[in-house]
């Protein structure tokens, strides 16, 4: 459903993402992991259109993301990691206008507003102005504008921060049920038990190349790394010793 | 644990802003290289020569005054420091809000054992620089000239720096206590919500007030009894307790070659005076104004107004386009600071047109006609400079507003023609309706003739379609997505870039119009049958060309900037 065609990006003389191949199927949760500056972002904001590769291409569905960006992007429901919204808007009025954007209107998105702010817990909140709502809530409700339209495809990029405790629930069911019901999720995170728990592929990305890839039985296999957590492999992969160097540090 | 920590130094608590002013003049550098250098250099080069050619005209004349001479130049020198102080006791009053309670490093600065005394020198110098860099540019032409005419010598420069230096502190001081009460009454968000109302409408109320009392009738010797009163009213001073009156004072002292340090010494001690009083000022209540700040401003939110209204207008639309332009006229009556402005507009519209009015031109003698129809043609021109004006304000910021929210509109299937196309009709329909009104009302009033009056018409709609298209081109290719206030966005390079490509236009347009006019008006004049001749039709297919690629152009490269925006 997407998939990464030898996708390059140059800032500059930085490569920030180098030479990426990579497919997930349809029906799947898959998790793109990385230490920071790995080339996450900049690979999700490639995928989402709002970045144009330098090299390669992204296609979405069959549709390349950048030749024929409607096509591509009518399926796809994107969600950053940081929430700005228009604040002189109110929280309907935000999501009616994401609608509008998708060219839909009418009874039966009124219907699917109210859903999604009551999904959410907002309801008490859709007539207020954005500038009002704390970082969590605006979170809930750029989610919200990312399954306004359905779309088919979700990719969103540190889902759960700013989420208190039940929404991070709600949003792990949420991409469950959309998986199960054919959906195709790429979600970058750093809570690495969400990952862990949820994905059903990971790809570990550092120095904006992709060092692993497959299910974490795959990776751990892949790596000889025996019965260890993602989190240990994870640090096997990325660079482990920072982390027992930083504890030191702490413990001085 | 000590019980006393050691203090940064204030050069410390100031490092990150000079740092970043100096790391943006540096990409600034490095994106524009040296030729966005040159214009900026070149158009405030000659920004300052005009002012300072026109100053040193008047100084010269005043200067060959007997007795009168010197009183003149420290009445317009006195004038001149009193509306800088004005402005500038605004600008503060403003900036503060921002830099004492909304700033963003302020978490930082606020958790951090930093004391309260560095606190408020650290945000007051901020304060000070980001409202005077203006009027401190402007006076240098000014002063320059003073010093020139009455010979100051080199010693004038450090003199007059050491006077204007209190001078653009103490509105600063003043512009933080005001702040630091108003906030501590109100929430900080209402206080800029009320602030950017009642800054704008005291100057919209003092350019009126100045305007209406009509002071060129001042200028009539006849207004005056007699010498002694006109002697006395220059030498009575504006206002005596102002430190605008003090600088005037110390500096024209200086230049008659008496210093008189009174002035100076006034200056400095109350700068001193108001430092210490409005430090107190700030250990009292910053804390408990700082905490009001961040309670948010409760507003729901139910209207359907713009639904019902404009909404039912673009039924025709695509949702897309209809839902662009709902957001975008929401967000503009929202957001206080926009709408405001709009009374100062309503004001500059105002006395641009009781200007029209004043001029004295309906004599009744046949030279009237001529006059009359050259004012409309100019007119056009200056009709022309205004909807620029508005169109840098209004509609050149529009591409950067959207730039924290571009990932919403970059990764959903809208079309960037849909956003250039609502983007564009937003600003130019109200644009035109003012550009219209503008030309139609000066038009009835000087009395011109149909010809001229279907011509300026004609001109300024096309002109207004081109000035629009060049205002949202120029805004897309100089996009300013880091800045959060709309105001600033207009004064950046790209501002400065549209405004000259508006002049060229004007100047073009005006010179293609020239000879169709001139025929026109000759062949009344001499009492001939008008006849449209081949220069005439030229004329007007030269203005009709160059504001077609005026309008499609500028928006055509902009669609195309657009589409390469990476965030």
């Amino acid at each position: 459903m997407i998939r990464l065609e030898n996708l390059t990006k140059h800032y500059g003389s930085f490569v920030a993402v180098d030479d990426i191949s990579m497919e997930v199927p349809r029906g799947l949760l898959h998790g793109f992991l990385g230490p920071n500056g790995a080339g996450k972002t900049t690979t999700l904001r490639m995928i989402a259109g709002i970045l144009r590769p330098t090299d390669g291409r992204v296609l979405i569905g069959g549709d390349d993301v950048h030749q024929q960006p409607l096509a591509a992007k009518m399926r796809l429901g994107f969600i950053p990691d940081r929430p700005f919204v228009y604040d002189k808007l109110t929280g309907a009025e935000f999501l009616r206008f994401v609608a509008g954007l998708y060219g839909q209107e009418g009874d039966a998105i009124e219907r699917r507003i109210a859903e999604l702010l009551e999904v959410f817990e907002l309801t008490s909140w859709k007539d207020e102005l954005v500038e009002a709502y704390s970082h969590g809530m605006r979170q809930k409700l750029i989610i919200s504008s990312a399954l306004i339209h359905r779309p088919e495809v979700i990719v969103v990029d540190e889902p759960m921060v700013g989420l208190d405790p039940k929404a991070a629930r709600l949003l792990k069911d949420i991409f469950r049920q959309f998986v199960g019901k054919g959906g195709t999720v790429l979600m970058s995170t750093h809570t690495l038990e969400v990952a862990e728990a949820m994905c059903d592929r990971i790809a570990i990305i550092q120095h904006g190349k992709i060092v692993a890839e497959g299910t974490v039985p795959d990776l751990r296999r892949q790596h000889q790394a025996g019965d260890v957590s993602l989190e240990e492999l994870f640090l096997k992969l990325t660079g482990g010793a920072h982390a027992r160097e930083l504890a030191e540090v702490l413990g001085r | 644990m000590t019980g006393t920590t050691v203090q940064p130094s204030l050069w410390h608590v100031l490092q990150p802003k000079w740092r970043t002013v100096r790391q943006r003049l540096r990409e600034a550098r490095e994106r524009g290289g040296w030729g966005r250098l040159t214009i900026l250099l070149t158009a405030g080069g000659l920004f300052w020569l005009g002012v300072y050619g026109v100053l040193f005209r008047i100084l010269k004349y005043f200067r060959g005054v007997e007795e009168l001479g010197p009183l003149l130049a420290g009445k317009l020198l006195g004038l001149v420091l009193l509306a800088f102080v004005s402005i500038l006791i605004l600008s503060n009053v403003i900036t503060a809000l921002s830099s004492f309670f909304l700033a963003k490093d302020l978490d930082l600065l606020v958790s951090a054992p930093v004391d309260w005394l560095r606190l408020y020198l650290a945000k007051l110098w901020e304060t000070v620089i980001h409202s005077s860099w203006m009027v401190a540019l402007m006076i240098v032409p000014i002063l320059a000239a003073f010093g020139v005419i009455y010979r100051g010598g080199m010693l004038f420069l450090p003199f007059a720096v050491l006077t204007i230096l209190p001078m653009l502190i103490l509105p600063g001081v003043v512009g933080a206590a005001l702040t630091l009460i108003l906030v501590n009454v109100f929430p900080a968000r209402r206080t800029r919500d009320l602030l950017s109302i009642i800054a704008l409408g005291a100057a919209g109320g003092v350019i009126l007030a100045f305007r209406l009392i009509r002071p060129e009738q001042l200028a009539r010797p006849e207004g005056f009894r007699n010498l002694l009163d006109f002697v006395t009213v220059l030498r009575t001073p504006t206002s005596p307790f102002l430190p605008s009156e003090w600088a005037t004072k110390a500096i024209m002292s200086f230049l008659r070659g008496s210093v008189d340090p009174l002035p100076l010494l006034l200056l400095w001690t109350t700068a001193a005076a108001f430092v210490t009083v409005g430090a107190l000022l700030h250990r009292e209540l910053f804390a408990t104004g700082f905490t009001k700040a961040q309670e948010g401003a409760e507003r729901f939110v139910r209207g359907t107004f713009w639904r019902w209204t404009v909404g039912s207008l673009l039924k025709p639309l695509t949702v897309a386009k209809r839902e662009f332009v709902l957001k975008d006229i929401k967000l503009f009556f929202r957001d206080t600071t926009q709408w405001s402005q709009l009374i100062l507009l309503a004001v500059l519209v105002v006395v641009y047109v009781f200007n029209i009015k004043a001029l004295p031109l309906h004599r009744g003698e046949p030279v009237g006609f001529f006059y009359v129809n050259l004012v409309s043609f100019l007119n056009l021109g200056l009709a022309g400079f205004v909807l620029a004006s508005i169109a840098a304000r209004f509609i050149f910021p529009a591409v950067s507003l959207e730039g924290r929210q571009m990932w919403l509109l970059r990764s959903s299937p809208l079309d960037l023609k849909a956003l250039m196309w609502s983007k564009y009709w937003v600003g130019t329909v109200p644009l035109l309706v003012l550009a219209l009104l503008l030309t139609g009302i000066t038009n009835v009033l000087l009395q011109v003739s149909s010809f001229m009056m279907v011509v300026s018409l004609a001109t300024i709609c096309a002109l207004t379609l081109a000035i629009s298209a060049l205002a949202l081109g120029f805004g897309a290719l100089y996009p300013q997505f880091e800045t959060e206030n709309a105001a600033q966005i207009p004064t950046s390079f790209g501002g400065l870039v549209f405004m000259m490509t508006t002049v060229a236009l004007l100047g073009a347009v005006i010179l293609a119009l020239w000879q169709a006019v001139y025929t026109y008006v000759r062949a009344v004049y001499d009492g001939r049958p008008v006849v449209i001749d081949v220069w005439m039709i030229g004329g007007f297919t030269v203005v009709a060309a160059v504001c077609g690629a005026a309008t499609v152009i500028p928006l055509k490269i902009g669609l195309k900037r657009m589409e390469r925006f990476e965030f």
